[in-house]
């Protein structure tokens, strides 16, 4: 039984190779539009759990650049200035302020990183109050060090596979000969805590000859805390930096802006190009069928049924592009996030494209809505068609 | 009774500053059950009066009603939804050439008048019209495997589906040879035969005129009396 739906289907596969080649345009656009809100989801979510995941919301630098300390504050390194410890006494008067913990970085050269060297990082820590503050993290071997001044060591997952390093073994901190015994080895945490070298820091400030003095101190506050009231507060303090988690966030916000706006642009151009290759072909499906349309509007086709049948080819090439273009934006959800990864100044750990099922369906109401908005004029055209026009344009005799 | 009522039933075209009038003043009672030929050299109007007694057409003067419908008078015709519903429940057409739709199969291009009016009581309808018109072993396949005679049978078969009071033939033999030409004409005349569908038929046909109980000449726009 012939049904408008099966007939407008049948339609599609009438000239195949211009169906097939709207399809691509159309599985192409929704490619491209699935892979842009699944970046904007993920880079969202990723930036928020790298946030969190430091474990404190405020971040105290010595005074200097708020990029360079942003930095600092996602992706570790040694910062140029120090902070005197005695800095930490200052801050936990604070009411606000319910953990403290100190932080020191330093760097060495290492001859045996790469053929000629590279940078060996360590990151100084408190083990009364670090693990506190990093609750996520977890042991595949050891466990924390205890002494804040013992010579160990807890190694990051990534760090351990490339020193090769098991707990028990030493780890050398070159230029300075000490050698530091791990204690413990991470498991994959999916943040900078794999590739770090973390040790109690006044140790490591020992090591380094830098006594009382620390790169960064990580402050957890209360929830209630009004942030730009402590921040006032802080700068009261001499010669800091004080980064907040929202400052970081929109720092990266602005930096990562302009490509998204970019990548934007072309899922919008992509979209627009695919609606009109559907108007076409929809539109020449009309023009080369108009005296077959007639001839159901002599059948007892109403223009209402012509213009369902009519749109409905345009919604059926947009729903099969659709569902196509979303398993597509799945199987190359790695490749694209390579790319993204290539193009962006600063991308957090985790998934940079993260596509769910509301994603899914969102993408592919919008690319069918592209469609009924797409067959609108051409089923207007046709559902015009007098069938007495469409007969006489064919039998010429009056 | 009259099926079909037409009185000085008129059809101007407009070509510029000229008027042609395909039909002029044409007034013609068709009563249910008639079998009525048009005859004429081309461009005498018949095809014209057709399109207008089926309600393909709008008139530009006169009277016309189908059954108990007034479709044109006084300047005035009937909207396009009741015109939909008139052509559904009185009429099938044949045409010349035989627009079945290529991706359907046989069977779906029959019911195809279904696919914008579902009515199942004549569903069972397609397979005695199928065997009534030997299509009964084409029903699967496509209208590009099968003969020209047969793509007719399959336009008639359409046209019958929905059972029609009046069937509506133009040029119906007009693309196929005499043999085939012979055998619509025997299936056009069964239908009026034993079915009592009132048929009305434009051709240039002799042959398939004859079959008809009215010849009816036209000439100009006007029926030769």
């Amino acid at each position: 039984m012939p049904t408008i739906n099966r007939i407008a289907y049948k339609n599609l596969r009438r000239k195949r190779l211009r169906s097939i080649l709207t399809l691509f345009g159309i599985t192409l656009s929704t490619w491209v539009l699935v892979s842009l809100l699944g970046f904007n989801q993920g880079y969202e979510k990723s930036l928020n759990s790298d946030i969190d995941n430091l474990g404190f919301q405020v971040l105290l630098t010595a005074k200097g650049c708020p990029y360079e300390a942003a930095t600092l504050m996602m992706q570790g390194g040694a910062g140029l200035r120090y902070l005197p410890d005695s800095v930490l006494d200052d801050l936990s008067e604070h009411p606000e302020v319910i953990g403290l913990t100190p932080m020191l970085m330093q760097v060495a050269f290492d001859p045996h990183i790469g053929d000629t060297g590279g940078i060996a990082a360590y990151t100084g820590v408190d083990p009364r109050t670090f693990p506190g503050m990093k609750t996520y993290l977890e042991f595949a071997q050891g466990g924390w060090f205890e002494d804040p001044e013992a010579l160990e060591a807890v190694i990051g997952y990534e760090a351990a596979e490339l020193e090769q390093r098991e707990v028990g073994d030493y780890l050398l901190i070159p230029d300075h000969d000490v050698e530091l015994k791990v204690v413990g080895i991470l498991k994959r945490s999916g943040t900078q805590d794999d590739g770090t070298v973390f040790v109690p820091y006044k140790a490591l400030q020992k090591v380094f000859g830098v006594e009382g003095k620390l790169t960064s101190i990580g402050i957890r506050v209360d929830k209630d805390t009004n942030y730009s009231e402590f921040e006032e507060k802080l700068y009261e303090l001499p010669d800091v930096q004080v980064v907040s988690m929202a400052q970081v966030k929109s720092t990266i916000s602005n930096l990562v802006g302009t490509a998204r706006i970019m990548v934007m642009s072309i899922a919008l151009i992509a979209i627009l190009i695919a609606m009109i290759g559907v108007m076409n072909t929809i539109l020449m499906s009309v023009l080369e069928r108009y005296q077959e349309i007639g001839i159901m509007k002599s059948m007892g086709a109403s223009a209402m049924h012509i213009f369902r049948l009519i749109w409905t080819e345009s919604v059926i090439i947009c729903l099969l592009g659709g569902i196509l273009g979303a398993l597509l934006s799945i199987g190359l959800a790695a490749a694209t996030e390579a790319l993204i990864r290539y193009i962006l100044p600063y991308s957090p750990k985790g998934s940079l494209i993260y596509i769910d099922l509301p994603l899914i369906l969102r993408s592919i109401g919008i690319i069918v809505g592209i469609g009924l908005f797409s067959g609108i004029y051409p089923a207007y055209r046709a559902a015009r068609v007098k069938p007495i026009e469409a007969i006489r344009s064919s039998e010429g005799e009056i | 009774m009259n099926i079909i009522s037409a009185q000085k039933l008129s059809k101007v075209y407009h070509r510029g500053a000229e008027a042609i009038r395909a039909v002029d003043g044409i007034s013609i009672d068709i009563a249910r059950g008639d079998f009525v030929s048009f005859v004429g050299a081309s461009g005498s109007g018949k095809t014209s009066l057709l399109h207008l007694l089926g309600c393909l057409d709008d008139p530009s003067e006169g009277f016309l009603q189908v059954a108990d419908t007034t479709v044109y008078k006084d300047d005035k015709a009937l909207g396009e939804r009741k015109l939909t519903k008139l052509r559904r429940e009185y009429f099938g057409y044949i045409f010349q050439k035989f627009y079945l739709i290529p991706t359907l199969t046989v069977k779906e291009n029959i019911m195809v008048p279904f696919a914008f009016h579902r009515n199942p009581g004549m569903r069972q309808n397609v397979t005695e019209i199928a065997t009534l018109l030997g299509l009964e072993k084409r029903l699967d396949h496509l209208p590009k495997e099968i003969s020209g005679g047969e793509m007719q049978r399959v336009a008639i078969a359409r046209a019958m589906v929905n059972n029609p009071q009046v069937i509506l033939a133009d040029e119906p033999t007009g693309n196929l040879d005499s043999k085939r030409s012979e055998e619509i004409a025997e299936i056009l005349n069964s239908l009026n035969r034993d079915r009592g569908i009132t048929i009305i038929l434009v051709t240039h046909n002799q042959d398939l005129a004859q079959k008809a109980g009215r010849i009816i000449e036209l000439r100009d726009g006007k029926l030769l009396v």
